[in-house]
């Protein structure tokens, strides 16, 4: 057999597929902007009550998947969701802690750990070093944004739930 | 060269033709002799072949006793089975040499075969005395050399108690190896009487005293001795089998099964047929680098006859065999003498002695100390001004043999009398001179040891085992090793550090302390008080594993979440594409078709890959975060639970089928490893850990390659403990033996909780063991004696995890905040993650590769794309 064999085709962008879920496990509601067309420069994803402090999340921004954390001190830090070395989308299910004053997460995948403020690698365990991408974070009043490409800090525009 | 003759391949690159090096007999110094080869002959410039008269390759002949409680032959492998797979390795099995002619350089074989050489080692050991008794040869009559001589033991005693009534069982013989055979036979089940021709027991190693004392001991296993008794006759009974023994005294014993252990005789056979000289006490003699008279032939092992004598030890065989290596590959080593320090091994019986023990030199000093109630006797034997230790006898408590023994022929430090009281361990290592031998299998030095530490910069017991194989063998050296490191390390001021992280400096074993004393509950509080910063991936899942130790909150209360890797964090197992697989506890392997119902169609419905697991379970692969509280639902409302295949936490209970329908079971082993698995299920530890229970000593289960495994045996079930498979497999030792069910369940209820308290981050049992204070023996005390007087507080622990266990699954299922996790996206919970794809593969999804992504995605122009499974379900 050469290649994969090709089975009913899903694409989530157009048609969300439903989990099979029996139980209450749908217990948020959505808040995710659509904007056809241009890019928006900032996309609210949540509530800050919403990301657990030291625990990472999972968000979808314009199609990319980014991984939120929110730390002690009530920061949250955006970085790629990818993990480069495994290439599976998980860096947001990695530990949080700290390397000296450095907020940090450790990849769940091989243990690889990066600076969350600038998506330096800070270790990358025998391999060579492969930095995340990393989205500015803005918090309006408990609405977290995520920054599009040239978005920069300042009072968010239109995008507030 | 004579047509039939076979000889080796040729050469490889180089240009001289390797030579053919031919040795006879495959045992253990054989093994240690084509090590040394491959090891030195870094040219490949000798062929070796190894003809061995055994069915299998060299094993550990002086582990052989424990061929009882293991079973497995393999348990006896030596050394790196990969040397037999060498190119310029060959071992003929089942090859007996019959003659050997020396002027053509040839050997020939039983089956007609014959070999040509170059140079010819003779490594044929001995065979086992057989004292020229009537009745010697009946059905029921046994040696004690082989694997194949322990298993028909054994098959004939399994035979005999078969018939209904206990097994009476004599030795014939009390040195060393008949006060082995008498363990075995009582761990058969059988009775046992050591018959002794001498004065006393072991009388070639230890003085009358010593034997006395020896006699109580061995007393206590349920042995009876009988000294001053020669055996005249051996009577047949009705059955045409061994009935009876008749003494010279005129008494007799009724028997159904006889061991034969009176001594060896070098199997010089072939040597006296080719005319090369032989010892006036048998074996071939050799001079100082293991040569005959012929300078193409030698010998090594118990075969040769060096000095005047041969030797019935390993330690001196394995030292001609490396000599002969050494001059073979154009060295000038010479036998260093023989240190013919024994130990014996027999479990409950602490018996050593060393060096001069019978103070055969002139004007020695003996210095006993005797303890009849405690069991014990010690002598030591001193030079005449009392300064230089000359030999020595323990028994009862041999716990110093290790230390003191390299200590033969040197200056003591201090009072010796101060060395004889019980309880003190003298050479603390660090005063031990380099050039002492610590290890004798192996012939370690002190110096060796040390160099491990400051050259080769081993930190560790396990690193120095393997740098300079001290220990490997008997292990009885490991003691003074530890302490020789411990030394060295302090020495060269190189602090071991025991930090777990930047965050903590202490230990797992300080940090539990620490928290079980302070009473903190929150990791903000344990790392404020015990530490800095916030942790990371190291010190933040070990906090939430001590925290769950005392105190058993769910694994994911409040900000103990935070600390949890992602497995435990959405208790599943991450797989390679950010997937999870599940497993639902199985207890004991044992499940109705109903359950395998359930799991079949909920592994249906969300197109997950089944594949069942090593601990006798199912496990499905596939789930999306988002996908596993519905998959969870369906499992629990089924009455199924968390397997915590996703913890360090108990993994599963093996168990064979046991006595309820095997035909040999002789115990319910499925129904205590049910009982233990629902014990000790979400139990968290440093490492995972797992259990197994075989219904009878077949050992179906392979409990032994667990950390805790149970055997039964007909009066209840014997206890190992350490046993790990994985990357560095190690078989579990024996703890106890014949507990009854609730001692037994007490038993493994303190040695889990004192490992749990004790042992660093990921150790496993096995050598948590090697470290922990007494090793095996230590742990003993602590669990059976309870030695540091804390087994009602270990037993409480386990009480209150038992009291307060709950399924995490279900719970999380019933706590919505709990629920949020599982969302695949914060601001889209429910849209699958669209980066993972699937192809089938033998009927089932497994995840794309990266070609087969690319190519699906460009087949399928825009959008990334999720392929699923052949049997993918997706409901509206
Ligand atoms: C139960 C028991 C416990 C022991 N405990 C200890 C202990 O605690 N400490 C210790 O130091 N020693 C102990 N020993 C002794 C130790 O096992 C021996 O010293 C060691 O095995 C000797 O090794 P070897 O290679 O010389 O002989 P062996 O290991 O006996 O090997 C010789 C091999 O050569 C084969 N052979 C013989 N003739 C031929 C032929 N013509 N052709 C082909 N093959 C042939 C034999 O079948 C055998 O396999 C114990 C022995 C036994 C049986
Ligand atoms: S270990 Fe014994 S009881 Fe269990 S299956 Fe094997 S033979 Fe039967």
């Amino acid at each position: 057999m050469t290649g994969p064999v090709q089975v009913p085709v899903q694409v989530p962008g157009d048609v969300p597929v439903e989990a099979p879920v029996d139980g209450p496990v749908d217990v948020r509601v959505d808040v995710r902007v659509e904007v056809r067309g241009a890019a928006p420069r900032w996309t609210a994803v949540c509530r800050l009550d919403d990301l657990a402090p030291e625990r990472g999340a999972a968000a979808l921004v314009d199609g990319e998947q980014v991984a939120l954390f929110r730390l002690v001190d009530d920061t949250v830090l955006a970085v790629e969701q990818r993990d480069p070395f495994s290439g599976a989308h998980v860096v947001s299910r990695g530990i949080v802690g700290t390397r000296g004053d450095t907020p940090t997460v450790a990849s769940p995948m091989y243990k690889q750990v990066w600076d969350l403020r600038t998506g330096r690698c800070l270790d990358a365990v025998g391999r060579e070093p492969q930095d995340l991408r990393t989205w500015p974070v803005q918090t309006d009043g408990d609405v977290v944004l995520v920054g599009g490409p040239g978005a920069v800090p300042g009072p968010a525009e239109g995008a507030a739930p | 060269m004579h047509p039939d003759v076979e000889t080796a391949p040729p050469a490889g690159p180089l240009d001289a033709a390797p030579r053919r090096l031919v040795v006879v007999g495959g045992g253990m110094v054989a093994q240690r002799l084509v090590e040394a080869v491959r090891d030195r002959d870094v040219d490949d410039r000798w062929q070796v072949t190894v003809l061995a008269e055994e069915p299998r390759a060299p094993y550990d002949r002086v582990a052989l006793t424990s061929y009882f409680s293991g079973r497995d032959p393999e348990d006896l492998a030596l050394g790196d089975p990969g040397l037999w797979d060498d190119p310029a390795v060959r071992l003929v099995r089942g090859a007996r040499v019959v003659d050997v002619d020396r002027a053509a350089r040839t050997v020939r074989v039983a089956d007609g075969r014959t070999w040509a050489y170059d140079e010819l080692v003779l490594a044929t050991g001995s065979s086992a005395a057989m004292p020229p008794i009537e009745g010697n040869d009946l059905p029921g009559v046994f040696v004690y050399r082989t694997i194949d001589d322990v298993a028909a033991l054994r098959g004939w005693v399994e035979q005999q108690a078969a018939r209904g009534r206990p097994v009476r069982g004599a030795v014939i013989g009390g040195g060393l190896l008949g006060l082995e055979a008498a363990g075995a036979l009582r761990a058969l089940g059988a009775t046992c009487t050591v018959i002794q021709v001498g004065t006393h027991l072991m009388s070639a190693q230890v003085d009358l005293g010593g034997g006395e004392a020896l006699r109580r001991l061995i007393n206590r296993l349920g042995v009876a001795v009988r000294t001053g008794t020669v055996t005249e006759r051996m009577r047949v009974d009705r059955r045409g089998t061994v009935g009876r023994l008749d003494f010279a005294d005129g008494g007799r014993l009724d028997v159904d099964v006889v061991v034969v252990a009176t001594g060896v005789r070098p199997r010089d056979e072939l040597a006296r047929a080719a005319g090369l000289e032989i010892g006036a006490r048998g074996g071939v003699v050799v001079d100082e680098a293991c040569r005959t008279a012929d300078p193409h032939v030698w010998a090594a092992g118990e075969v040769a006859c060096i000095d005047g004598a041969c030797l019935g030890l390993v330690a001196p065989g394995y030292a001609m065999a490396e000599v002969v290596v050494d001059r073979l590959l154009g060295g000038s080593a010479v036998f260093p003498g023989a240190d013919t320090a024994t130990k014996l091994k027999l479990s409950g019986v602490d018996v050593a002695s060393f060096g001069d023990a019978f103070a055969r030199t002139p004007g020695a000093l003996e210095l006993v100390h005797s303890d009849p109630v405690a069991g014990v006797y010690t002598k030591l034997v001193l030079s005449d001004d009392a300064r230089t230790l000359l030999g020595g006898v323990l028994v009862g408590d041999a716990s110093a043999y290790a230390s003191l023994r390299p200590m033969v022929g040197r200056q003591l430090a201090g009072d010796p009398s101060a060395l004889l009281l019980p309880g003190k361990d003298p050479a603390s290592g660090g005063d031990l001179p380099d050039d002492a031998t610590v290890c004798s299998c192996n012939n370690v030095t002190a110096g060796t040891v040390r160099g491990a530490v400051t050259d080769h910069a081993c930190t560790d017991l396990g690193a120095v085992k393997a740098c300079t194989r001290a220990g490997t063998s008997c292990g009885s050296c490991l003691p003074l090793v530890k302490k020789l490191l411990g030394a060295e390390l302090t020495r060269a001021g190189i602090t071991v550090s025991h930090a777990l992280c930047e965050h903590f400096a202490m230990s797992r074993r300080q940090l539990f302390d620490a928290v079980r004393v302070t009473g903190l509950r929150t990791f903000s509080e344990i790392v404020q008080r015990h530490g800095h910063g916030r942790g990371c991936d190291i010190c933040k899942p070990v906090v939430a594993s001590i925290l769950s130790s005392l105190d058993d909150g769910h694994v994911l209360d409040g900000e103990r979440a935070a600390l949890q890797d992602t497995n435990d964090h959405v208790m599943a197992n991450l797989q390679k594409d950010g997937s999870y697989s599940v497993v639902p506890r199985i207890p004991g392997g044992e499940i109705t078709p109903e359950g395998l119902l359930v799991i079949g169609q909920v592994a249906k419905d969300y197109g997950l890959y089944t594949k069942i697991t090593g601990g006798q379970r199912i496990d499905m692969f596939g789930a999306r975060i988002d996908q596993l509280p519905g998959i969870w639902k369906r499992l629990v409302d089924a009455g199924f639970e968390s397997g915590h295949a996703y913890g360090k936490s108990l993994r599963t209970v093996k168990s064979c089928v046991g006595s309820t329908w095997c035909r040999y079971g002789v115990q319910d082993s499925v129904g205590l490893a049910v009982a233990l698995e629902l014990r000790y299920r979400g139990l968290r530890s440093p490492h995972k850990f797992k259990l197994g229970v075989s219904g009878c000593a077949r050992e179906c289960a392979e409990a032994r390659a667990k950390d805790v495994g149970v055997i039964a045996t007909d009066n209840g079930w014997n206890l190992y403990v350490g046993g790990n498979g994985g990357f560095t497999p190690r078989h579990a030792q024996l703890l106890a033996e014949d507990l009854d069910t609730d001692t037994l369940v007490r038993t493994i209820d303190r040695f889990l909780m004192y490992y749990i308290r004790t042992a660093d981050r990921l150790q496993r049992t096995a050598p948590w063991m090697e470290e922990v204070d007494g090793g095996l023996a230590g742990v003993r005390a602590v669990v059976l004696d309870d030695a540091l007087g804390i087994a009602a507080d270990l037993d409480a622990s386990m009480a209150r995890h038992v009291d307060a266990y709950a399924d995490e699954w279900k719970a999380t299922l019933e706590d919505p905040e709990k629920l949020r996790r599982f969302a695949s996206f914060v601001n889209a919970p429910t849209t699958p993650d669209p980066s993972l794809a699937y192809v089938a593969e033998r009927g089932q999804a497994r995840p794309a590769t990266a070609t087969e992504r690319a190519e699906l995605e460009r087949s399928t122009a825009g959008g990334p794309v999720v392929v699923a499974g052949t049997t993918l379900a997706v409901r509206s």
